[in-house]
């Protein structure tokens, strides 16, 4: 048991959960988070923790297709559900994700911590906002999400770009200015 | 994080039965607040009743001159709400500036209300309206729910189910918030309806409260410029290193003016 004494009396539970398209069944403890589920059982570590306290956003993943900080999430509670980290966005061709395409395109990312929770809440934020998003709303629906490189006008970017294609407006991203 | 047993029951007979069996085991609903608690091991539970499989704590429904709230229901759904956005507009905006998105995609009003932080928006729209709170044994009307810091009416092992929010004529609602943690300062839910004219203050104490001066002024002459003339004294008000009871009585005289503004 790494944390902690194990309660040999108590039956661990059990948790069947969907990440990723792929189903999963794992033994969890009752305080085990959904966060510490994905990097330490499944070995999906591009969810990142940050601050574990629910500001940052470094760990948000979709819960059945809406953002969730999973470092506040238990893994029980996700029982049944459909996950998706940043690792199930790419085709299996290896294709990105019209956003990581945007994000690497606009150079959204210094350090690149913070990324993979930016790269999802951004996709809920388009995917709920089919009338497109301003500037300004870009930067209110990334309320949840911190960069500590301060990196956020080319996040904003990206994500103006990526809205119009993944909206269907355009065909394919446009360029960042050289 | 101690650990604890972990129960998911899909009715709220069975939430109380379990809450009733175990006086140490606690609900739990969207935990954006009991998780990071626990992570500080501020509490130790023996167990969580998690509530999100009762289906009956969900939803958002009319019922004559009323909005009836689940517990359960999440502030990204009250802030979509068509069916409060078009009764009690303030609420569904005040869902919208609750936490952040992901919070709001978690978060719910039962779990808001019955823990009654004093930074939390809900008690101030709850208190301000002038709504009653439904629990698994009996209905509480506001102004005996709020009892003080993270302290209400709810009994142990009573469930809060929901909330019943009577339809005001106009309401409106302004927080200032920290710029860092985005917590509440000093928020002010003015509103005149069914209830009579009514003005909670949250952030700025360690509890709601209504603000009685500045009641009895809108009551006569509904306007900011009513409000703006009241002072709020500071006597009481939460002192911390993000600002001083007096800076926070000059932010209520001033929230409440912007809510009256936007009730309109």
């Amino acid at each position: 048991m790494r944390r902690g004494q194990k309660n040999w009396e108590t039956l661990m539970p059990q948790v069947t959960l969907t990440v990723n398209g792929k189903s999963h069944t794992a033994e969890v403890e009752g305080r085990t988070l959904l966060v510490e589920l994905l990097r330490e059982t499944l070995r999906l570590t591009g969810t990142h923790v940050g601050c574990d306290t629910s500001q940052c956003g470094a760990c948000v993943v979709h819960i059945d297709g809406e953002s969730a900080k999973a470092c506040t999430v238990l893994a029980v509670a996700a029982e049944g559900t459909s996950v998706t980290t940043i690792e199930g966005l790419a085709a299996a061709d290896g294709t990105l994700h019209p956003m990581q395409e945007a994000f690497r395109e606009y150079h959204a990312l210094q350090c690149g911590f913070c990324t993979p929770g930016m790269v999802m809440s951004a996709i809920d934020l388009v995917q709920k906002n089919p009338q497109g998003l301003s500037e300004h709303e870009i930067r209110e629906g990334l309320e949840g999400n911190l960069c500590r490189c301060t990196g956020y006008h080319n996040i904003v970017k990206a994500i103006a770009a990526a809205q119009d294609v993944m909206h269907g407006r355009v065909s394919e991203l446009a360029r960042a200015a050289e | 994080m101690y650990d604890f047993t972990y129960h998911k029951p899909t009715s709220v007979a069975d939430a109380v039965a379990l809450l009733a069996a175990d006086p140490d085991a606690k609900p739990i609903s969207g935990g954006h607040t009991l998780l990071p608690a626990l992570k500080h091991r501020l509490n130790k539970p023996s167990a969580l009743i998690d509530l999100s499989g009762i289906a009956e704590l969900k939803g958002i429904k009319r019922e004559g001159d009323a909005i009836v709230i689940g517990g359960m229901t999440r502030h990204a759904d009250v802030a979509t709400s068509a069916e409060v956005k078009a009764a009690i507009p303030v609420l569904a905006y005040m869902a919208t500036v609750i936490g952040d998105t992901q919070v709001r995609n978690r978060g719910t009003i039962g779990g808001s209300v019955a823990n009654n932080d004093p930074a939390a928006d809900y008690p101030a729209a709850v208190l301000g309206l002038g709504a009653t709170i439904i629990t698994s044994k009996r209905r509480i009307a506001a102004d005996e729910f709020f009892l003080g810091m993270f302290t209400t009416a709810l009994e142990e092992g009573e469930l809060l189910t929901g909330v019943s929010f009577p339809i005001p004529e106009k309401a409106g609602y302004a927080k200032m918030r920290n710029p860092a943690s985005r917590y509440v300062m000093a928020g002010a839910l003015v509103s005149k309806g069914p209830m009579g004219v009514r003005v909670a203050i949250n952030g700025a104490g360690p509890c709601v409260f209504r603000q009685a001066a500045m009641e009895a002024a809108l009551s006569s002459n509904w306007s900011a410029d009513a409000v703006a003339a009241i002072k709020q004294d500071a006597d009481g008000l939460n002192a911390d290193i993000h600002g001083s009871a007096e800076y926070r009585a000059h932010l209520v005289t001033v929230m409440a003016k912007r809510a009256v503004i936007n009730a309109g």
